[in-house]
C-alpha cells in the first residue's frame, strides 16, 4: 500500500516536482484543475465553509437566554488564551502526545520489523490480527474496554482478586489518562504498522544483496538500510498522530460514562469546545477554541515536517 | 528476480522468540475481541450475572443474532444498508475524487499546487467535532441535515487519500507513458481512464480500505446530523441500544448491543482477508517500479 | 465547462448561505417571553377534526401503544413518532434544530428539569392560549408546577417520580438490619452492613446531578431560584447543608460504592447484593423487573427515610413533559395531541404499559394502587410511591439552565466523590461556575 510515503521522504513540502516545461505545457497544465477541482469543490462546502463559519462566530458574542448578539473583535481570542480550562485541557493532551506517541509508533515499528523480518512464524496471521483492532469502530472498542477496565466487577477486578490486593483502578483519577492512552493504542498501532510494514516492503532488494554480502547482520542491517528507508513514513505516521491526540475525544467522551468525575467536561480541547457548543450554547467562545487549537495544531504538524525536511538536506 | 521479497535473499530461519514475544501482542489484540464473542452467546441475565471471560449458563448466540436481526422490526438490517449506502457511495466517491484530485496534484504543473495541499493540511488540523456545529447550521440552511448527504458529502473528502495519491502517481505514472498518449491523439481525461487508473491501482485499493473503513466507523457526524434512527448507520444505532440502559424506562440490551457489535466488525474483517491478495499485488507492483 | 458553472452555482448558493447565517446569529435572541396567555380549546378542537400530520420526540417505551391508540381514535391524523435517544441525546438534537431555525417536532417529550431552558430560550408554545391551564386539578401538584415557568404553561406532565427506599430484603435479613424510618438510622445501617461485609454498600453513589438535587429537595432545600432575568443561587442553605452533613458521612467514610448509576456494573450491583438501598423515583419498579432480573424476590420498597422521624417527606426524581414546539407549523394539532396523550385516553394506555402517571385520579385509582408485583414478593408497591406523590417537598425550582448545570455537576461536585472529600467545597465550585454562566448569558445571578 503506502509503498508511497516511502517514496516522498519529506511528505508535502518536498513534494512532487515536476520538470519544468514550455508553454504548450502551461496550458495543458492548467487542465490539471479539472482534476483537481471535484475534490476542492467538496472540501470547500465541507471543510473550508464550516471553518469561514467558525471564524465568523469567534468574532461574536451571543447570549442564548437574554440579550442579543455584539461584534467583539477577537475578545473572545484573548479570552481562550487566559482561560485555565483550556490550557488544562491542552497540557493534558501534549502530555498524552509526548507519552503514548511515541509508545505506540514504537510498538507499529517494532510489529513491523517483525512481520517484515521474515523470522517470524505465520506472518500473515500476524499482520491482520495486529491490523484488525482498526477495523473496531471506537464506540465497540471504548464498550469492550469499559467492560475490561470496571473494577467493581470487571476484568480489573478479577484482576485484583486474583493478586489478592487492589493495584488496578483503570478508570480512577490517576489511571484515567493511561487507560484511555491504551485504547487509542490499541486501535491505532496496526494501522501504523501497515504504514511501516508497506514502507519496508518497497525497500529495493539489491539494497538487502548488497548488505547480505557486506556481512551485515539483522540488527545492522535494520539500523542502515531498513530504519533510513522508514524516514518518509513516520513523518506522515507523527504528523498524522499529532492532529490525533490533538482532537483526541471519542474515546474520553464514550469513557466519561463510566468515570464521570475522573474525565471532565473540559478533559481535552476537543471534549471542552463541544460541551460549550451541546451544553452550555455557548457557540462563539466553542468556535474559537477550535480554532485556536486548529493553528497550534497546525504549526505544530508544520514544525515536524520542517525539521524532517531540512535533515533530509543535511 | 531483483524485485523478489527483502530478506529471500538469504532465507534467514525462523525465529521461535521472536514469534513468542509478538504473541504475547497479539494476546493484547485479541482479548477485548475475546470478551466481545463470549459475551454475544450470553442472554442478557447472564451477560450481568456471569464473568465477563467465562461463559454463560446457555449458549445463546444464535438467539441471540435472532434477536438483533428482528428487534424493533429489524432495524438492525435497516441501519446496516444505511451503512452500506454511506460506504459505497461516500467511501467510493472519496477513492474517486482523492484519486484524480492526487493525479492531478502529480502530474500538472498548475499555480497554486502547494497553496492546495498548505489548505488541505491546516483545515484537517482544525478539530472535526468542533466544527460539528458550523457545520449542522450550515447544512440545515441548505436541507441536507437529517438526509444522507449529510453523511456523504463529508465522507467524500479523504485528506490522506489525496496526499497517498499525490505521491504514489509522481512515482508510478511515467510522464513518458502520458506523453506518448497525448502524441496519439489521447485526451488527459481519456488518458486518466485509461493509463492512469491501471497504473494508479494499488494506490487506489489502499485508498478504498481507508476510506472503506473511515466511513463504516463514522461516528459523531451522523450522531449531529441526523433525528431520524430511519437513517442512522450502525455505529450510532448501536449507541442508541447501548442508551437505552440508562434512565427511568431503561430497558438495556447490552447482548443485542454486543452481538450487534460482532457482527458488525465480521464484514470489515472479512473485506480485509479479501483484500490482502490485493496489497500483495499491489505491494509487489510497487517494488516493480523501484 | 457546464459541470464548472454548475460547482460555481454552488459556491455561490454557498456564500449566501454563510452570510445569512451569520446574519441569522446576530438577530438577537428571543429573551424570556412573559407566559401567561389565555384562551379555550376550540382551536384544539377545531384541528383535530380538520386531521393532518404531526412528528412527535419521545424515548419513552409506551410511545408506540399510545401513537397506535391515538391514529385509531382519529384516523384523520398521522403521528409520525421518532426516537431521538435519551434524554441529553435529545436534547442536543433539539437544541439544534432549534439554532438551525428547522427540523424541529411538532411534539417533543421534555424533561420537568430541562421545560425552563427550552421556554425561556422562546423555542415553546405557551398551552395557556389552548385553555389548557384548567386542568390544573388534575395534576399533582409537584409536577403541574413543574410545567410552569414565568407564569406560562409550557407542557403537560405524563409521568412523576416521587421518591421512595428500595431495598434488597435479603441483604437487610442476612445482616439483621432494621430498614430504617430516619436518615440517621440509615447511616447506622450504612455502618453497620460495610463492616458486617465491606463488599456491600448500602448505596451507589458516583455523583449524580439528578439524585443531589432531588435529595436537597428532600432536605427542604432550596438553591435555585428565579424570576425572569433574576437568579438566585444558594448550595449552601440550610435544605443543602441538612443533606450534605448527612451525606458527607457516607461519602468520606467510603460507605457507598463508586459505581455510576445506570452502568452495567451498577445494574450487576443491584442484582447482586452489592447495594443494598436505591433511593429513587416511583419509576423505578418497572425498570427492576425488565432489567434486574437477579433481584427478583429480593427487593422490597419503604417510605424516603426522614430528617426528623416525623411527617413523611419526599421530592420527585425525573419525570417528563411533552410540550409542543414554535417551528411547528399546526400548533393546534399538536396541542391536541399533547391533550390526548397526558389528559385523555392517553394516560390510560400510559399505565397499562407500566407507566406512573401524573394525574391524580389514574394515580388514586384500586386497580392501579392495589397491583401485587411478583418481582417484589407480591407487595403492593404503588400504595407506597403514590402516598409519596403526596408528600413532596413544596417550592422547588429547578435552574433556567439546569442542563448546562448538570453538564459540569461532575467537574466540580464530583471531585468530592473522587476524593472522598467535603461535598460542600465541591458544591461551591459548582455555585461559582453557575454564577459566572449565568451572568455571561444575560441573568442577573446573585450567589447568596
Amino acid at each position: 500500500m503506502t509503498s508511497t510515503t516511502a517514496a516522498a521522504p519529506a511528505g508535502p513540502v518536498s513534494a512532487p516536482r515536476s520538470r519544468r516545461a514550455g508553454s504548450p505545457r502551461r496550458s495543458r497544465d492548467r487542465r490539471g484543475w479539472l482534476f483537481v477541482a471535484p475534490f476542492l469543490i467538496v472540501f470547500a462546502l465541507t471543510f473550508l465553509a464550516p471553518v469561514a463559519y467558525a471564524f465568523g462566530l469567534s468574532l461574536f458574542r451571543d447570549q442564548a437566554f437574554f440579550g442579543g448578539t455584539t461584534f467583539v473583535g477577537l475578545d473572545n481570542y484573548a479570552e481562550v488564551l487566559a482561560d485555565a480550562k483550556f490550557w488544562e485541557s491542552f497540557l493534558r493532551v501534549l502530555v498524552f502526545l509526548l507519552v503514548q506517541v511515541p509508545v505506540m509508533l514504537l510498538l507499529a515499528l517494532i510489529s513491523a520489523l517483525a512481520i517484515d523480518s521474515a523470522r517470524l512464524h505465520a506472518s500473515g496471521f500476524f499482520r491482520i490480527v495486529v491490523f484488525l483492532p482498526y477495523a473496531i469502530p471506537a464506540v465497540v472498542a471504548a464498550l469492550m474496554w469499559g467492560f475490561l477496565y470496571g473494577d467493581n466487577f470487571g476484568l480489573a477486578a478479577d484482576l485484583n482478586h486474583l493478586v489478592g490486593h487492589d493495584i488496578v483502578h483503570p478508570l480512577s483519577g490517576n489511571w484515567v489518562l493511561t487507560s484511555i492512552g491504551n485504547v487509542v493504542t490499541w486501535e491505532f498501532t496496526g494501522y501504523n504498522m501497515l504504514i511501516f510494514y508497506s514502507a519496508l516492503r518497497v525497500i529495493p532488494g539489491e539494497l538487502f544483496e548488497a548488505a547480505a554480502i557486506d556481512g551485515a547482520g539483522a540488527f545492522r542491517t535494520i539500523f542502515a538500510i531498513k530504519l533510513p528507508a522508514l524516514r518518509g513514513a513516520l513523518v506522515i505516521a507523527t504528523i498524522f498522530s499529532i492532529i490525533g491526540s490533538f482532537q483526541l475525544f471519542n474515546e474520553p467522551s464514550i469513557l466519561q460514562t463510566l468515570a464521570p468525575n475522573a474525565i471532565s467536561s473540559f478533559y481535552t480541547p476537543n471534549m471542552y469546545a463541544y460541551n460549550l457548543s451541546f451544553n452550555g450554547q455557548q457557540y462563539n467562545y466553542s468556535a474559537t477554541v477550535a480554532i485556536v487549537m486548529g493553528v497550534i495544531t497546525a504549526i505544530i504538524a508544520y514544525a515536524v515536517q520542517l525539521r524532517a525536511s531540512r535533515k533530509e538536506m543535511q | 528476480m531483483s524485485f523478489s521479497r527483502p530478506g529471500s535473499f538469504s532465507k534467514p530461519r525462523k525465529s521461535r522468540v521472536l514469534t513468542a514475544v509478538m504473541a504475547l501482542y497479539l494476546v493484547y489484540t485479541l482479548i477485548p475481541l475475546l470478551w466481545l464473542v463470549i459475551s454475544a452467546t450470553k442472554t442478557q441475565p447472564d451477560l450481568l450475572s456471569t464473568a465477563g471471560l467465562a461463559t454463560g449458563h446457555s449458549f445463546s448466540l444464535l438467539s441471540n443474532i435472532g434477536d438483533t436481526l428482528t428487534y424493533n422490526n429489524g432495524i438492525y438490517l435497516r441501519w446496516l444498508g444505511n451503512t452500506v449506502l454511506y460506504v459505497v457511495v461516500g467511501a467510493g466517491g472519496a477513492t474517486l475524487l482523492a484519486t484524480a484530485g492526487g493525479y492531478g496534484l502529480a502530474k500538472y504543473r498548475f499555480t497554486g499546487r502547494r497553496a492546495v495541499f498548505a489548505v488541505v493540511l491546516g483545515a484537517i488540523a482544525i478539530p472535526g467535532t468542533a466544527l460539528a456545529v458550523p457545520t449542522f447550521l450550515l447544512f440545515s440552511k441548505l436541507g441536507l441535515a437529517n438526509t444522507p448527504w449529510a453523511i456523504i458529502l463529508p465522507s467524500l473528502i479523504s485528506p490522506f487519500g489525496l496526499y497517498l495519491i499525490w505521491v504514489y502517481a509522481t512515482d508510478s505514472v511515467p510522464d513518458e507513458l502520458l506523453e506518448a498518449a497525448r502524441i496519439d491523439g489521447a485526451g488527459e481525461l481519456r488518458i486518466f481512464t485509461t493509463v492512469t487508473l491501471r497504473l494508479l491501482a494499488p494506490g487506489i485499493v489502499t485508498v478504498a480500505l481507508f476510506a472503506v473503513v473511515a466511513t463504516w466507523n463514522n461516528y459523531f457526524l451522523p450522531l449531529i446530523m441526523l433525528n431520524d434512527p430511519g437513517w442512522y448507520p450502525l455505529t450510532v444505532g448501536l449507541k442508541s441500544w447501548n442508551q437505552q440502559a440508562i434512565g427511568p424506562s431503561a430497558h438495556p440490551v447490552y447482548n443485542l448491543v454486543v452481538t450487534g457489535s460482532l457482527l458488525m466488525i465480521l464484514p470489515l474483517i472479512a473485506a480485509f482477508l479479501f483484500l490482502q491478495r490485493f496489497w500483495q499485488s499491489g505491494l509487489s507492483a510497487g517494488s516493480v517500479k523501484q | 465547462m457546464a459541470r464548472i458553472w454548475r460547482h460555481g452555482k454552488v459556491a455561490v448558493a454557498l456564500a449566501t448561505v454563510l452570510a445569512a447565517g451569520l446574519t441569522a446569529c446576530s438577530s438577537g435572541s428571543p429573551g424570556s417571553t412573559s407566559g401567561g396567555a389565555t384562551g379555550t380549546q376550540d382551536s384544539v378542537d377545531a384541528a383535530l377534526k380538520a386531521g393532518g400530520t404531526i412528528t412527535y420526540w419521545t424515548w419513552t417505551p409506551q410511545a408506540q401503544a399510545q401513537v397506535d391508540a391515538f391514529e385509531k381514535e382519529y384516523p384523520n391524523v398521522k403521528v409520525n413518532l421518532v426516537n431521538p435517544g435519551k434524554a441529553n441525546d435529545a436534547y442536543t438534537k433539539l437544541q439544534n434544530a432549534i439554532k438551525a431555525g428547522s427540523g424541529a417536532p411538532d411534539v417533543a417529550q421534555i424533561e420537568y428539569k430541562a421545560l425552563p431552558q427550552f421556554a425561556l430560550t422562546g423555542a415553546l408554545v405557551d398551552l395557556g392560549q389552548f385553555g389548557f391551564t384548567s386542568f390544573e386539578t388534575e395534576y399533582t401538584t409537584s409536577t403541574w408546577n413543574s410545567v410552569h415557568v414565568n407564569g406560562g404553561l409550557y407542557g403537560l406532565p405524563q409521568d412523576s417520580g416521587p421518591m421512595a427506599m428500595f431495598y434488597n430484603k435479603q441483604v437487610f435479613d442476612q445482616y439483621k438490619l432494621t430498614v430504617p424510618k430516619t436518615w440517621s438510622e440509615y447511616l447506622d445501617a450504612a455502618r453497620k452492613l460495610h463492616a458486617a461485609d465491606p463488599t456491600k454498600y448500602i448505596a451507589a453513589d458516583n455523583g449524580d446531578a439528578g439524585s443531589t438535587e432531588s435529595m436537597i429537595w428532600d432536605a427542604g432545600g432550596h438553591p435555585f431560584t428565579s424570576d425572569g432575568k433574576k437568579v438566585t443561587i444558594n448550595l449552601q442553605d440550610e435544605g443543602t447543608k441538612k443533606w450534605t452533613t448527612l451525606w458527607n458521612q457516607l461519602v468520606q467514610n467510603k460507605l457507598v460504592a463508586n459505581i455510576t448509576a445506570w452502568t452495567d456494573d451498577w445494574y450487576k450491583g443491584l442484582g447482586n447484593g452489592t447495594i443494598a438501598t436505591l433511593v429513587t423515583g416511583a419509576w423505578m419498579p418497572a425498570n427492576f423487573e425488565s432489567s434486574v432480573p437477579d433481584g427478583k424476590g429480593k427487593w422490597a420498597v419503604a417510605p424516603m427515610p426522614t430528617y426528623d422521624g416525623g411527617q413523611p417527606v419526599t421530592a420527585e426524581n425525573g419525570g417528563s413533559s411533552q410540550a409542543v414546539l414554535k417551528q411547528s407549523g399546526n400548533a393546534a394539532l399538536a396541542a391536541a395531541f399533547v391533550r390526548w396523550l397526558n389528559h385523555g385516553n392517553g394516560v390510560k394506555v400510559f399505565v397499562q404499559q407500566g407507566g406512573f402517571p401524573a394525574t391524580n385520579a389514574d394515580l388514586q385509582d384500586p386497580s392501579f394502587t392495589g397491583k401485587a408485583w411478583d418481582y417484589f414478593n407480591g407487595q403492593q408497591v404503588n400504595q407506597v410511591l403514590t402516598a409519596a406523590a403526596g408528600t413532596v417537598a413544596k417550592g422547588w425550582t429547578y435552574l433556567p439552565y439546569q442542563l448546562y448545570a448538570d453538564s459540569i455537576f461532575n467537574d466540580t461536585v464530583g471531585k468530592a466523590y473522587l476524593n472522598s472529600s467535603d461535598l460542600n467545597a465541591g458544591l461551591l465550585d459548582w455555585q461559582k461556575a453557575l454564577v459566572d454562566y449565568g451572568n455571561q448569558q444575560g441573568f442577573s445571578v446573585n450567589a447568596s
